[in-house]
């Protein structure tokens, strides 16, 4: 009851806030919405026992990505003009009809494994659970993940040089 | 009861409301965040299955996920921040120095 209770608000708002991101006229604020959406996806985390990915979520997309989204729009400091509302064209909303169509029937018809979650153990999803199969099974992806952060740090830097 | 299914609706409406934003809006601030958003809906589907299946493999793969949203995040904003002082916009339509 209490599961039930709480996701579907958490779902709601999740949907709300990401309506509310690609109908927004100010970047901040669709930020802020963003912000809204990841925080209530962490919450959906945590009801899918997922303790750790819910405190990276919060940490690293919630804390660090949103910063520098946050960031560059001040940065930027837009004219009002820019931020203008959505243009929506008869091909474009076909294309939004076409993505929503799709990826609501390849959940639904294509995946079909519904019925209850299983019982799981109670250290399911904490971070010593999921270290020891980070450290193990996959330990070299996530070395080549660290190629891959400091390659794009290096990158970021050169892009964002002044006489590119 | 909650079963895998509302997960997986709720993930494909969250999916298909970040290609609705990548395809009607300009600002290319606004375009990566809804990159985010379907990054975060993949996110949902992966630790749903884990969850069903009882399985870590979803939560290391979305830890990947993660820290290759990070990295698409630091270099695309570098991009972003490079084309306003090229060309003093963010306005992907006026991003058209490649089109034939």
């Amino acid at each position: 009851m209490f599961q039930q209770l709480a996701f579907y608000s958490l779902a709601t708002l999740a949907i709300v806030a990401g309506l509310f991101v690609i109908s927004g006229k100010n970047p901040i604020s669709c930020a802020i919405a963003l912000v809204v959406t990841l925080g209530s996806v962490a919450g959906l985390f945590v009801l899918l026992d997922a303790h750790f990915i819910a405190t990276i979520q919060i940490l690293v997309y919630a804390g660090a990505i949103m910063v520098l989204f946050v960031f560059v729009i001040m940065l930027l400091n837009l004219h009002p003009d820019e931020m203008g509302p959505p243009q929506i064209s008869p091909l474009k909303m076909v294309g939004c009809a076409l993505a929503g169509a799709g990826s609501i029937l390849l959940m639904l018809k294509f995946v079909k494994v519904g019925g209850q979650f299983p019982a799981v153990p109670p250290e399911y999803g904490t971070i010593e659970a999921v270290s020891i199969k980070l450290f193990t099974d996959y330990l070299i992806p996530f070395e080549v993940i660290s190629i891959l952060l400091t390659t794009a740090v290096v990158g970021a830097v050169v892009v964002g040089k002044r006489d590119l | 009861m909650v079963s895998i299914n509302q997960y997986l609706v709720l993930s494909a409406i969250l999916f298909t409301l970040g290609v609705s934003g990548v395809l009607i809006r300009r600002n290319a601030i606004i375009v990566l965040m809804c990159i985010e958003l379907m990054l975060n809906a993949v996110n949902l589907t992966f630790v749903a299955f884990a969850r069903q299946h009882g399985q870590l493999d979803g939560h290391v793969v979305v830890f990947f996920v993660m820290a290759v949203a990070a990295a698409e995040a630091a270099v695309g904003l570098a991009l972003v921040m490079a084309l306003f002082r090229h060309k003093a916009t963010v306005n992907l339509d006026q991003a058209n120095l490649l089109k034939g």
